[in-house]
């Protein structure tokens, strides 16, 4: 075959390996040509009856043309690869549009009073309260009695008690009115120095758009042999502070009585009404918080702490109203009506803990 | 408790403003409610002159005044046919919202004549309905001048709020003196004195107690006044107790109640003439009834502390008095009595009655029994300047109570308590404001209370009393000591128990709610409980009567609200108490779960990748099994039984058990008919946790236990066996994996399958179980060994047979 005959045969054959249109094709054309019994294959098998000086520059020609074509192979079946990968993709196509489950972890939901109760537990715990927990039904002692609230004191005609019928032993149970007798089953079973606080459910007899049957306080209480008022106010400013995450609170302290604390004091915190939204630190209006004070030396008795060594303060907050004022949730009812749409509005996501250092909303 | 500007001024002298006195009031423990001062809503009109009327020249009804308002000289249109040169009036300028015709002023043509303010009438200040023309001012009034003033509308009314322990400021003269002792003026002199009586009381007082009940009534003074006339009080009376929201009845009364608010000291006033012999003070008995003021009658008890004559009950002692005895206008002879009631006997007496009166308030806080005699006289004068006559001598029957005994007090003990240090001086000025006396020198001094503050009797109280009234704004705030440098771990291993499940659960999806503790009792009952003894005494309603049994029931009804909300499917769940008993060890804690509608782990409801599947008896199991995890237990380590409750499907439903005998938690689809007692709709399954079992936890230290990972491939068999339909996973797993428990590391069922091929009353179970070499790779030998003894043990478990 001469050398024209040569390139006539390579290009005939790179025509064709340009025109194979799929992989099975190609495969047919490289059978074709470098096959056993291929035309390029015959070309080189006519080499052994070659007289030995031609055989040289012929190999060479026709190994030439053998690699010509095999490299053009190969550059045509990665070519057509790519595109039988792509239309096979293509067939794949979907609607990427289509919406997806979000998952358990954004459906999901904590309850305001949890993570409320979590916030104010970051706090306290800093500051070097533990937790503290009562029963919800306590005794008609430790709700009223041992608080210094006697049965025939007016007071007890204020908290509006759940009673139960009178037991075995004459004692009529109630639902706790406040968190306060978690103070005196804590002073009972531990020594002081003491800080505590203690959150839960509370209870009573009082319905209408402001009040709930139950609602939730935090109680706290420090007893030691130097815990004066000063500290009470440091405690709930820093406390205002923390909790609300702002700079400075303005806070007001004014006198007040209630039967477990002497002197007692009520604490309302400053505030500006802008639209529906309460802003706490700015403004000039007034809100009540919380109610305080020293532990009233009746209280220690009850107790059997010696009122001359130790002394400390104690404070209640409700804890709905917290979360009302924080987090703008209007209706106090509505936090224990089970309403999924409110749930999801007002609750929080499972991995939103609060935390000091990430700070607690 | 509410009272005037100008009947505080009665008793402080003080040019405080209103402000100043309403801050301070709030800040010293008498917390303002409202202060309404008239003269605010009138504060743009003024005191004006009319200099000159002259005839509208287009309008025949029509004036144009020249007015002298002080400032200047105004050209004002009017219609008033009282309009006249000379008189002084109310103006209202250009600006000045004026009430009655709902209009802010603003300067106008009236046909055609400039018209700059208004001359007003009383129906346009909403005074009264008067209207023929407008207010004419007495000559004497100041051009320019507050027209509130004018009118004499300047009297500011405060509401305030007392707290139990200060009976004292139930009397305006007590709050003088707290607002004295708080530095805002001085307590005007005390101006009662004793009026010496004409003749001799002719009104025997006899108290009828024996030893033990002398308490009910220990003091009772009256006299007889005799040749009055009553009738209505005079003006500047009836202003003072209309402001304050009584309503004058006659002068006689009205002196009564006035003297309650002056000084905290009520009295009674009968028309002596139906009187029948001596007046008694006693307990009442069986049987024994009145009409009283309130024109209702009341049965009289043994408890009670009643007034009687030798006829009948004639009213309640410090709560109220009988109708019959009364005074009217035609009342000429008048018994005044003032005495002490008991405060225990007389909440008694109003709560048994349900009887709320001004006497009551003040009796059972504490009425001070020092004012006895002075109230007795006070009204006396009163009735003798309002309604003549002449006074009978006074009869004291008993003796008034003491005041709480002198204690020593620390004065050290202020700072000690607050932390406020304060000059010695300061202390004794607020100490000696209030009545009390301080005797001695040195640190601890002897400290006399006065008898009309029944809330001081140990050195706390002064404390409270000095710090109140210099300031507890002045309390510097004081940092609480730092326990550690960083703050330790507090929380119990309940509460941290707690946290995790919470957290878990809403990782699950499910939505926390918080409801009740109280339930319907036939909900509770649906639940095993509504035992008596935690049924309310007095519930709110019986829908929040009785202690849950179950977080269940709560759950279950709020699942329900939102199904009917249209909300077909969801997750809620909550960590709570609920209670077998009264006792602390009564009350448990509860993680419980509910799941309604399409509800799983992996989403609710209907989606283009497939619907969620119906809430069912494996989503709760995961959640219960998962909650369980998340404390430490693993799930090889609890068996599943068959011991759910019977509000639960019976056999779609399972325990979750420690050992024989303690009980982690419940799980399973709910039982129809429960669904159906609380109203609800299937699909609804549930699951509860029961915090409070958990065994505690033994981790020790932070390190763990070094890691037993194997280089050795693990090799996989699976198994197909055929068992009785009957027969429980559980069993046949744990005889898989007791096979040899050192080559298997875990069993897996993959396959639960009864239908073709499978004959009936028979299940096809397939497992897939997992062999970890520990030192050599296994023999195929070794490999066919172990699964002989699959299923040989399975065999034996369960008589299942390999398919």
């Amino acid at each position: 075959m001469s050398a024209s005959e040569l390139d006539t045969l390579k290009a005939e054959l790179l025509e064709t390996i340009a025109s194979a249109s799929d992989l099975s094709g190609l495969e047919e054309v490289r059978v074709g040509a470098l096959g056993k019994k291929g035309r390029v294959s015959a070309l080189m098998q006519r080499l052994g009856s070659m007289p030995p000086e031609e055989r040289k520059s012929y190999g060479q020609a026709v190994n030439a043309v053998k690699v010509a074509i095999s490299e053009a192979l190969e550059a045509k079946r990665a070519t057509l690869a790519r595109a039988a990968t792509a239309a096979k993709l293509a067939g794949e196509r979907v609607d990427v549009t289509l919406p997806v489950r979000e998952g358990p972890l954004a459906e999901g939901r904590i309850h305001p009073v949890s993570q409320v109760t979590e916030e104010l537990t970051e706090i306290f715990a800093d500051m070097g309260f533990s937790i503290a927990e009562g029963p919800d039904i306590e005794t008609d002692f430790n709700n009223f009695t041992a608080l210094n609230i006697p049965p025939e004191h007016p007071a007890r005609q204020d908290h509006d008690t759940f009673y139960f019928g009178e037991g075995a032993d004459g004692d009529r149970p109630v639902l706790r009115t406040h968190t306060s007798p978690v103070q005196i089953r804590t002073m009972l079973a531990h020594k002081p120095p003491l800080r505590i606080i203690a959150p839960g459910r509370v209870y009573r007899c009082d319905s209408d758009q402001t009040h709930t049957p139950m609602f939730h306080q935090i109680e706290g209480l420090v007893i030691d042999e130097e815990t004066h008022l000063g500290h009470l106010k440091w405690v709930l400013e820093e406390f205002c502070k923390a909790f609300f995450e702002v700079p400075e609170v303005k806070m007001r302290f004014r006198a007040s009585h209630f039967p477990f604390t002497e002197p007692s004091m009520e604490v309302d915190i400053g505030y500006a009404k802008v639209g529906d939204e309460i802003r706490i630190g700015e403004g000039d209006q007034w809100l009540e918080i919380l109610g305080c004070g020293m532990v009233h030396p009746n209280v220690l008795h009850a107790v059997d702490l010696d009122s001359k060594k130790y002394q400390g303060f104690a404070f209640g907050v409700g804890i709905d109203r917290l979360a009302m004022l924080k987090y703008g949730a209007p209706d106090l009812r509505a936090f224990f009506a089970g309403d999924l749409r409110w749930l999801k509005h007002y609750g929080f996501l499972p991995l939103s803990v609060p935390t000091l250092a990430g700070g607690l909303s | 408790m509410k009272f005037t500007l100008s009947w505080l001024k009665e008793h402080l002298d003080t040019d405080a403003s209103v402000d100043e006195i309403a801050d301070t009031l709030t800040l010293i423990g008498l917390e303002i409610e409202e202060v309404v001062d008239p003269a605010k809503a009138l504060e743009d009109f003024r005191v004006a002159e009319v200099v000159s009327a002259e005839k509208h020249p287009d309008a025949d009804k029509l004036q144009v005044l020249r007015v002298n308002t002080g400032k200047e000289t105004l050209q004002v249109v009017c219609g008033a046919p009282n309009a006249r040169a000379g008189m002084k009036g109310v103006f209202a300028p250009v600006g000045a919202y004026v009430p009655g015709i709902d209009f802010t002023l603003t300067k106008a043509k009236i046909r055609g004549v400039e018209s700059s303010g208004m001359m007003v009438s009383e129906r346009e200040l909403e005074l009264s309905d008067e209207h023929t023309g407008i207010i004419e001012l007495p000559r004497t009034s100041r051009v320019g001048s507050s027209a509130a003033k004018a009118l004499g509308l300047d009297d500011v009314v405060f509401d305030i709020a007392i707290t139990p322990n200060r009976p004292d400021c139930l009397g305006v003269r007590g709050v003088a003196r707290d607002l004295a002792a708080a530095g805002l003026g001085k307590l005007k002199k005390d101006t009662v004195k004793p009026i010496k009586g004409t003749f001799d009381n002719p009104v025997p007082i006899e108290l009828e107690f024996d030893t033990e009940t002398k308490d009910a009534c220990p003091v009772f003074a009256g006299r007889l006044v005799r040749g009055v006339k009553n009738g209505p009080s005079p003006d500047w009376l009836q202003a003072q107790l209309r402001a304050i929201g009584l309503r004058p009845i006659n002068a006689l009364v009205d002196i009564t109640n006035y003297i309650s608010y002056d000084r905290a000291r009520p009295l009674h006033v009968y028309d002596a003439d139906k009187l029948s012999g001596a007046i008694r003070a006693r307990l009442g008995k069986a049987g024994e009834s009145f009409e009283a003021l309130d024109g209702k009658s009341y049965k009289v008890d043994e408890e009670m502390c009643v007034i009687a004559d030798d006829r009948a009950v004639l009213g309640l002692g410090g709560v109220m008095g009988g109708e019959e005895t009364g005074c009217t206008e035609e009342t000429t002879n008048v018994f005044i009595e003032s005495a002490y009631f008991d405060p225990k006997r007389t909440t008694g007496t109003g709560r048994t009655l349900n009887i709320i009166s001004d006497a009551r308030f003040r009796f059972e806080r504490g009425v001070d029994p020092q004012s006895v005699e002075p109230g007795l006289e006070q009204a006396t004068a009163m009735v003798l300047d309002l309604c003549g006559g002449e006074a009978s001598t006074v009869t004291v029957a008993g003796q008034a109570p003491k005041a709480n005994a002198p204690f020593r007090f620390d004065i050290r003990r202020i700072e000690r308590l607050s932390g406020l240090l304060l000059p010695e001086r300061d202390i004794q000025r607020i100490l000696k404001a209030l009545g009390i006396k301080l005797e001695g020198g040195g640190h601890t001094r002897k400290a006399a209370p006065p008898s009309w503050r029944p809330d001081l009797s140990i050195p706390a109280d002064l404390v409270e009393e000095v710090v109140r009234l210099a300031g507890v704004d002045r309390v510097p705030a004081t940092p609480l000591p730092r326990l550690s440098g960083v703050a330790k771990p507090v929380l119990t291993p309940a509460q941290k128990k707690s946290r995790a499940v919470r957290r878990l659960l809403a990782g699950r999806g499910l939505v926390e709610a918080v409801t009740w503790s109280f339930i319907p009792k036939n909900e509770a009952m649906e639940f095993g409980g509504g035992q008596d003894d935690l049924s309310l005494d007095n519930p709110i309603s019986t829908e929040l009567s009785q202690m849950r049994p179950s977080l269940l029931p709560g759950l279950i009804s709020a699942a329900k609200r939102n199904r009917d909300r249209g909300l077909a499917d969801g997750a809620l769940f909550e960590l709570g108490n609920a209670y077998h008993g009264r006792s602390p060890d009564d009350q448990f804690a509860s993680a419980s779960g509910v799941r309604f509608g399409q509800s799983s782990l992996d989403g609710a409801g209907r989606h283009w990748s497939g619907a969620a599947p119906e809430a069912g008896w494996s989503a709760v199991k995961a959640d219960a099994v998962a909650a369980l995890e998340a404390l430490g237990l693993n799930q090889s380590k609890v068996q599943i039984t068959r011991e759910a409750p019977d509000w639960f499907h019976p056999g779609r439903s399972g325990a979750i058990k420690l050992g024989p005998k303690v009980m982690l938690g419940v799980f399973g689809e709910l039982h129809p008919d429960t669904l159906a007692a609380l109203d609800a709709d299937a699909p609804m399954a549930a699951f509860e946790v029961y915090l409070d079992n958990l065994p505690p936890s033994k981790a020790k230290g932070t390190a763990r236990a070094a890691l037993d990972a194997s280089d050795l491939q693990a090799v996989t068999r699976d198994f197909a066996f055929l068992v009785d339909a009957e027969t429980d996973a559980a069993v046949l797993v744990r005889a898989a994996s007791s096979a040899d428990r050192s080559l298997i590391s875990s069993v897996n069922v993959f396959d639960e399958f009864t239908g073709r091929g499978v004959p009936e009353g028979k299940k096809s179970l397939a497992i897939e179980v997992v062999l970890q070499p520990r030192d050599k790779t296994l023999t195929d030998e070794e490999i066919d060994a172990v699964a002989e003894k699959v299923v040989a043990g399975v065999a034996k478990a369960t008589g299942g047979m390999l398919r």
